[in-house]
């Protein structure tokens, strides 16, 4: 219900241009750094342990490519919307929560404005432009780390590792790379602003709301990776 | 009560329940041009709801409601914007926008309410629009006496004087209806009286219909006594035979989502009912 009302706001005004630059601000360059610092290690704890299991068959060669699949189908998308998840789910639901118990929802549409167009809908465009980007960033940056492993251990060169990390990748693993970000996106903007706008009971409600905001979505997310993956395989493996 | 009369709000046999208990229970009332209703009413009584619920911010199980005349209670959202911009509503718990300015949010009613809107379009001067906008909201500010915080947030005022925004917002657009939802709760008796003083002022400035909830019986009291004299610019006693603040001043008292007294003050003070008798004598009347 609130997913079809802030979807059709999208594309009728009025509309907030303001509002979604400063929400694209807050959950984009706000979460870059640790975004790109938990993209490094998962990059780097993958290599390492790829690389003893890889080494033990010769085929290390091959780090590239698995550190590359994992991290563009699953893990890039996965841990990068749980972080978001856990600061923005949260930022959104306790501000909303705060403007729901302090009545500046009800003031908004007292006041002829739309709080689902005017807080719901520029959210969700911000969180769906910027979550695919940081997964970019992620990717990139933990495939760095592999490079970093891989060099260091398993002496292997610079256009050895990025040539077979790189040909690996087929189109539709990037297309399931991208749209996991975007769906875990419309989760995240939706489960927090759901849980925000309806917040009660004052200054503990807005706790409750942003706890649960944060735990339904990550629980979304693991939940329809696996459903999105499934279906992927289903459709393009078979 | 025909519906043919001109009405500023009318209720009828609306209820509202939140999980099986009544927030609403059956209220019936109408308030006219230029009358005060006083509500009355312990902690959770429905005091808040039935505001809401006039406005359509909150839709009522059953019942019907009409705002100047027409009937809100299947309205779209979209079509009660409109009804709304001709509402001005101090909220309990404020309602100020945190991210705005004092400014702004006194402007906020003046510059997104679409009936504004559509006539700033048709006004190709849009210049001289934005300079009446501007002084509209240092007379709203100057009328509460605030006009030094025009560039403070919200959260750098004290509570009496965010409630002081409060009002100057709710006036701001001259409403021909304006609702105070607990205004003086949780202030000293001194701004509790200021408070009062700027309800009074703008009612009898402007002849606005007023509905004022509240826990304070002396709240009412004063209502129903007291007027704006705008040759003195004081509030006095109300008196002699012209005065009808007396009559036009009603009280209504809610327990537990019922409406269990409609009457002027005398009426309230000889009232029988035990809830009635028990509110009145813990407010100390
Ligand atoms: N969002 C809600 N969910 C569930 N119950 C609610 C909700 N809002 C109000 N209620 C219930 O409705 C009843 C009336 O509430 P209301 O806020 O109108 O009381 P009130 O008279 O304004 O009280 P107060 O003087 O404390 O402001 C209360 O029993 C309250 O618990
Ligand atoms: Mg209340």
């Amino acid at each position: 219900m609130l997913g079809i009302r802030a979807f059709r706001n999208i594309f009728r005004g009025p509309h907030y241009p303001d509002d979604i630059f400063i929400q694209m601000d807050v959950i984009g360059v706000g979460s870059l750094f640790i975004v790109s610092l938990i993209g490094l290690f998962s990059g780097i704890v993958m290599a390492l342990q790829m690389a003893r299991a890889l080494t033990q068959y010769g085929a290390q060669g091959q780090v590239g490519q698995i550190v590359s699949i994992t991290l563009v189908r699953e893990l890039g998308p996965v841990l990068t919307a749980v972080l978001v998840a856990g600061r923005n789910a949260s930022g959104i639901a306790s501000e909303l929560g705060s403007m729901k118990v302090t009545e500046q929802i009800d003031a908004m549409r007292a006041l002829g404005t739309d709080p689902i167009q005017k807080l719901v809908t520029p959210r969700l465009i911000a969180l769906a432009t910027v979550l695919p980007l940081l997964t970019i960033i992620s990717d990139f940056i933990g495939l760095t780390g592999g490079y970093f492993i891989a060099s260091t251990m398993l002496g292997l060169t610079f256009s050895e590792y990025w040539t077979s990390a790189w040909q690996i990748l087929e189109y539709n693993d990037l297309a399931q790379g991208l749209l996991k970000p975007l769906v875990f996106a419309i989760i995240i903007a939706l489960v927090g602003c759901f849980y925000g706008m309806r917040t009660t009971g004052g200054t503990q409600g807005v706790g409750r709301s942003t706890t649960r905001a944060v735990v339904t979505s990550s629980v979304w997310i693991f939940v329809l990776t696996a459903f999105i993956t499934y279906v992927w395989n289903r459709i393009f493996v078979t | 009560m025909t519906p043919g009369d001109s009405t500023i709000l009318r209720f009828e046999d609306v209820s509202l329940h939140f999980d099986g208990t009544a927030a609403l229970d059956h209220v019936s009332f109408q308030v006219s041009p230029g009358q005060t209703y006083v509500v009355l009413g312990a902690a959770g009584s429905g005091k808040t709801m039935l505001l809401k619920v006039a406005v359509g911010l909150v839709r009522p199980d059953s019942g019907r409601v009409w705002l100047f005349d027409q009937e809100i209670t299947r309205l779209r959202e979209q079509d009660l914007f409109d009804m709304r911009a001709r509402v001005g509503i101090l909220f309990q718990e404020g309602g100020l926008f945190d991210s705005l300015t004092v400014a702004e949010n006194v402007a906020y009613p003046l510059t997104n309410q679409r009936v504004l809107q559509h006539a700033a379009a048709a006004n190709s001067n849009g210049n001289g629009a934005a300079r009446t906008v501007e002084e509209r909201v240092r007379e709203s500010l100057r009328f509460v006496e605030l006009e030094q915080t025009l560039d403070k947030f919200p959260n750098e005022l004290s509570g009496g004087m965010r409630r002081r925004v409060g009002i100057a917002r709710a006036v701001v657009a001259e409403p021909a209806l304006l609702l105070y939802d607990s205004p003086t709760a949780g202030l000293d008796p001194i701004t509790a009286n200021t408070i009062v003083a700027l309800i009074l002022k703008e009612r009898d400035l402007r002849n606005t219909a007023t509905i004022m909830v509240t826990h304070r019986y002396q709240d009412g009291h004063l209502m129903a006594n007291f007027r704006y004299n705008p040759n003195s610019g004081q509030i006095e006693r109300a008196g002699g035979g012209r005065d009808l603040s007396q009559v036009s001043t009603k009280f209504l008292v809610m327990n537990e989502g019922r409406l269990v007294f409609e009457g002027t003050e005398p009426e309230l003070q000889g009232s029988q009912d035990s809830y009635v008798r028990k509110f009145l004598r813990a407010g100390g009347a």
